[in-house]
């Protein structure tokens, strides 16, 4: 196997007496999809934040291609984060632009691109994500499904090397939830980003995941693939996949 | 129960000095984002609309009514000394040095600001903030800076039509109106106002920009972190009735101090 694209050694986090990472280690290795589940609460988001840099870890390493993330320099940091995406839970659209400029935005800020070719490249995302026709709309008048398409062009838009779903599904009927992962399969496969998957939709999840990893009680407990998780006789495991399997 | 007491006021001090040294961070970054590349010229226009043009119709409106009031008060107490003659000069100067910037900056801050902290208050608990920081796009340079450089301009002109509209509102009620002579008001107006009286109040109307801009993006900025331990649609809604009260609060501090200075 080669060597991990991400690698958590060790990570710490806690928010007063609350220690949501007790020491995580997980790969997470190029050109795959990785699952993280767990219960809600547990710090999956928590571990999601720390690859992009929204928080940061109180001790233990983070490495990415082996090179610690503290250890960069502002702008490798800068480098590394423009090949991230992240698609938040809550899709994080924002509400007072329209469609096209919600998509366009990273580029028309980051980018040095003309806007000719941003136009370009957004028009192509959309017809790709099949919301062609939404340019002028906001996404309030957009339904739940389209508002995450929307929020996987935005992501997608700016060809990343990595893209970090948190919780894409919830809050979404079953139809949508199977329709969103293998959206999440289909365009992984079509532009060979490696995905970090945060979800508790078990097993419908499994489906899509070449790796998974649980986490519980702030560790990882489990690392493996589909056919390994079901397997598994790790106590923490089994009981997490027969209560989700009973819910 | 002393013991108490006293921690109280030290929490309370501490969180008072934390919030002071935030605010100041905050409108440094703001400052010097407004020098970085890429300039925000669409924005800073947008924001110009927003504070500027759409606060016109209120600026009018009380501008006019507060000239005519102090135009009926100012005759009502001037007569009583047979100084009517001197109505357009109590008017203007009142305006210009001290109501126009310090009224002008309350309706901004009602309309504009409450509204700004609203917003800004609304992205950060829907994880919008967060989005643009994970596409490194500077947050402060994106909602902050654009909004200093638009308050700057917008504050002045503001304050300078309420100035003029008020002038007027005192003309209709204090002249007009009555049996004093039309021809003295305007030429008191033009007699006593000197430039220094209208640099003073630009000078007010800058640090207003500041100040409610300041306030209002830090409170939208900040409203995760509002204690009293509101989340959601209840913090937003503390956000933006604490940027409305500190931001009023602070002009009237900045306007004796200005005072006090430029006298």
């Amino acid at each position: 196997m080669t060597d991990p694209f991400i690698q958590f050694i060790d990570v710490k986090k806690s928010f007063d007496t609350n220690h949501v990472m007790q020491g995580v280690n997980l790969s997470i290795y190029r050109g795959e999809i990785t699952v993280v589940i767990g219960k809600s609460g547990c710090g999956k988001s928590v571990l999601l934040k720390h690859i992009i840099g929204l928080m940061n870890q109180d001790s233990g390493e983070i490495l990415i291609s082996g090179k610690a993330l503290s250890s960069l320099n502002k702008i490798e940091k800068k480098v590394f984060k423009n090949k991230l995406s992240y698609m938040f839970q809550s899709n994080a659209l924002f509400d007072s632009l329209n469609i096209f400029d919600n998509i366009a935005l990273p580029l028309m800020e980051k980018s040095s691109f003309s806007k000719e070719i941003i136009k370009e490249k957004v028009k192509l995302r959309m017809s790709q994500l099949e919301i062609d026709g939404t340019d002028e709309k906001f996404p309030s008048e957009l339904s739940g499904g389209m508002q995450k398409r929307v929020a996987l062009a935005r992501a997608l838009v700016v060809d990343p090397d990595v893209v970090l779903f948190d919780e894409p599904t919830t809050g979404l009927d079953p139809v949508r939830k199977k329709s969103v992962h293998s959206m999440i399969k289909e365009y992984q496969k079509k532009f060979g980003f490696t995905a970090i998957v945060v979800s508790h939709e078990i097993p419908e999840v499994f489906d899509i995941a070449q790796r998974i990893a649980m986490l519980e009680n702030g560790k990882i407990v489990f690392e493996g693939d589909r056919d390994m998780i079901m397997n598994s006789t790790n106590q923490a495991v089994r009981s997490f996949i027969i209560e989700k399997e009973i819910i | 129960m002393v013991r108490e007491y006293i921690e109280n006021i030290g929490f309370l001090s501490i969180h008072f000095i934390e919030s002071v040294g935030r605010i100041i961070i905050f409108l440094v970054a703001g400052i010097i984002n407004i020098f970085l590349l890429p300039f925000q010229f669409n924005k800073i226009l947008e924001h110009i609309w927003f504070i500027g043009a759409k606060s016109m119709l209120v600026i009018i409106l009380t501008g006019l009514f507060t000239g005519m009031v102090l135009g009926l008060q100012g005759y009502y107490t001037l007569s009583k000394f047979g100084s009517e003659g001197m109505l357009g000069s109590v008017v203007a100067l009142s305006l210009i040095r001290e109501l126009g910037p310090v009224l002008a900056g309350f309706m901004i801050t009602a309309r504009a600001g409450s509204a700004i902290a609203a917003e800004i208050g609304v992205m950060r608990i829907s994880e919008q903030i967060d989005a643009l920081e994970t596409m490194d796009i500077s947050p402060i340079k994106y909602l902050f800076s654009p909004r200093i450089v638009a308050a700057l301009i917008s504050f002045p002109l503001l304050t300078a039509l309420f100035d003029v509209i008020g002038i007027f509102g005192g003309y209709l009620s204090g002249a007009l109106m009555t049996n004093s002579n039309k021809g003295i008001y305007a030429q008191k107006v033009v007699q006593s106002v000197l430039m220094e009286d209208v640099t003073a109040g630009f000078i007010k109307s800058f640090v207003f920009a500041i100040i409610v801009t300041t306030v209002c993006c830090f409170q939208g900025y900040y409203t995760h972190l509002n204690t009293g331990g509101e989340h959601g649609a209840r913090g937003v809604s503390l956000s933006t009735t604490n940027a409305v009260v500190t931001s009023c609060v602070l002009i009237l501090v900045f306007d004796y101090i200005i005072t006090y200075i430029l006298m």
